[in-house]
């Protein structure tokens, strides 16, 4: 029996201005579950991410049509609570973005915002997120330093255990290793093999080496346009469009 | 041919450039000599610290001038810097762009209005409703201090609205993706992101406002005392230099020019704690 859905994508279409850069994405994403999207620069992986959470709507020129349901809730419907989403769908950038707080404001301030104070409860939050990112025994003795004292590789990992912290339902990550050597890339993926047993991932990346190692089932986007989902087993050794089979054996993006 | 005109322009721009800071330090100079050696003849602290301002009988003590001038700066940056926050938040993270590009220039045109203007108004507007709403002579630090707030407003804005500016849109989206809503956003990253760049901006604001002679001239009253409420009339250091250099000579002159000395330093500290806040936004 196959996981039950926790995000359906349905013939999702968005615009910045003029600009057409998904259309008609129609995708299913089961719970528990890595999905990997590849495809080069300007395909739209990111756009697809930002929908997913709403953080399209910062832009004033975006406009999507379709429908995403997460759950029982239209994510995309516009009486949707933003911020409450937010808190369910956690974002990893591609460029690691400490906030300018020490590395302990920098994980609690999700909890914080959703009203918890109590100081033996975000301690506990901070080391439980930390150690699932594989950042705690690094970080342990100096949480009160600037988070900008990190590493570039410790940071983007401070960024995953913050958004941990705010325990949410799915993680989102927008090509979170483009910045990273391959140790901290490892520490990154090791993290996500333990999360994907209690989280829906989406996983965004420019490494199709990383989708094929990471990745439960994985997404091709060209141009905007989803080219081919399938099992990563299947995809990766028998793609059944041409221009996967073009892009996975390198020949262009 | 054309080196010799090269040359000729670069000589002359140059000349017009260093004339800039030649006249600078030609005034800083001209106080210096002119004040200086009044002031180590009655010495730092009787010239401070004693209230007694009679030029005529050879006493001059400038404390309560010292005292108006702070009270009204500081009176000018409770009102000036939380409007003038405020507004940038509202301009940079609340409003479309359009709205700033249109709203931003305004309010630097602010800048741009003679300040006799502003006194004047203060004088026909702020001084009779303070007068009738919470008595005294009208005439008053809180009267400058509400006049000055407005005539900082442009200074502080601008600098703030920078400072907002630069801070990266990475920081607000990884706090709105983290579910903060906007205010949170903004108040827990961008204003501590800012803060400095904020500093800078009310610090030079406070600069202008105690160097404001003319506006203040026409709202504080000017009666030589140490203020007990906001509701008294107060004389600056500024308005003391203006008022009296028309007729005073010798030693009374010279006290004077101290007294420029004095606000020149004042003007120098706030000045350098701006350009150290600004330092340590850059970094």
């Amino acid at each position: 029996m196959s996981d039950p859905v926790q995000i359906s994508v349905r013939n999702l279409s968005v615009y910045y201005g003029k600009q057409h850069v998904l259309r008609g994405i129609t995708l299913d994403i089961p719970s528990r579950h890595v999905l990997g999207i590849i495809g080069p620069a300007g395909s739209g992986k990111t756009a697809f991410l930002r929908t997913l959470n709403r953080l399209n709507d910062l832009n004033p020129d975006s406009r999507m049509e379709g429908k995403i349901l997460m759950g029982e809730t239209e994510i995309t419907h516009s009486d949707c609570d933003v911020v409450s989403l937010r808190k369910r769908v956690g974002m990893v950038f591609a460029l690691p973005v400490p906030l300018p707080l020490s590395i302990y404001d920098n994980l609690a301030y999700g909890p914080r915002l959703s009203g918890i104070r109590k100081r033996f409860q975000l301690d506990e939050i901070v080391e439980r997120s930390l150690k699932a990112a594989v950042l705690w025994e690094e970080v342990k003795d100096r949480l009160q330093t600037s988070a900008f004292r990190l590493s570039g590789g410790q940071q983007q990992r401070l960024c995953l255990a913050r958004v941990l912290a705010m325990e949410p339902e799915v993680v989102l990550l927008d090509e979170p290793c483009s910045g990273l050597d391959p140790i901290s890339t490892a520490r990154i993926e090791e993290a996500l093999m333990t999360l994907k047993a209690t989280h829906t991932i989406v996983l965004v990346t420019n490494n199709t080496k990383q989708a094929a190692r990471v990745a439960d089932t994985t997404a091709f986007f060209l141009m905007g346009e989803l080219i081919e989902v399938g099992p990563t087993s299947r995809l990766f050794v028998a793609p059944t469009d041409s221009r996967t089979n073009e892009y996975i054996s390198g020949r262009f993006g | 041919m054309r080196n010799t005109g090269e040359r000729i322009v670069q000589n002359a721009l140059m000349l017009v450039a260093f004339s800039a800071l030649a006249s600078l330090l030609l005034i800083a100079v001209f106080i210096f000599k002119e004040g200086l050696p009044f002031l180590l003849r009655t010495g730092l602290r009787d010239f401070l610290l004693s209230s007694d301002w009679r030029p005529q009988e050879g006493h001059f003590g400038i404390y309560p001038m010292i005292v108006s001038s702070l009270w009204v700066t500081f009176g000018a940056m409770l009102v000036g810097a939380p409007l003038g926050i405020a507004c940038a938040i509202f301009l940079n993270e609340f409003v479309p762009k359009s709205v700033m590009r249109v709203t931003k220039p305004t309010i630097e045109l602010l800048a741009g209005i003679p300040s006799v203007v502003y006194g004047f108004i203060g004088v026909i507007v702020v001084a009779p409703l303070i007068r009738s709403h919470l008595g005294g002579p009208g005439l008053s630090v809180l009267c400058a201090a509400v006049i000055l707030g407005i005539m900082i407003l442009p200074t502080v804005i601008s600098i703030s609205v920078d400072a907002i500016g630069s801070v990266p849109n990475s920081y607000r989206e990884g706090a709105l993706a983290l579910g903060a809503t906007r205010w949170q956003s903004v108040h827990m990253v961008v204003l501590k992101a800012a803060r400095s760049g904020i500093v800078a901006g009310v610090i030079l604001g406070m600069g202008r406002a105690i160097g404001e002679t003319m506006a203040v001239i026409m709202v504080a009253g000017n009666s030589v005392k140490i203020p007990h409420s906001a509701l008294d009339s107060v004389r600056t250091l500024t308005a003391n230099i203006a008022l009296e250099m028309g007729y005073a000579t010798g030693q009374h002159r010279q006290a004077l020019f101290a007294t420029g000395i004095v606000l020149f330093v004042f003007i120098m500290i706030l000045n350098s704690l701006a350009m150290a806040a600004m330092k340590k936004s850059v970094k």
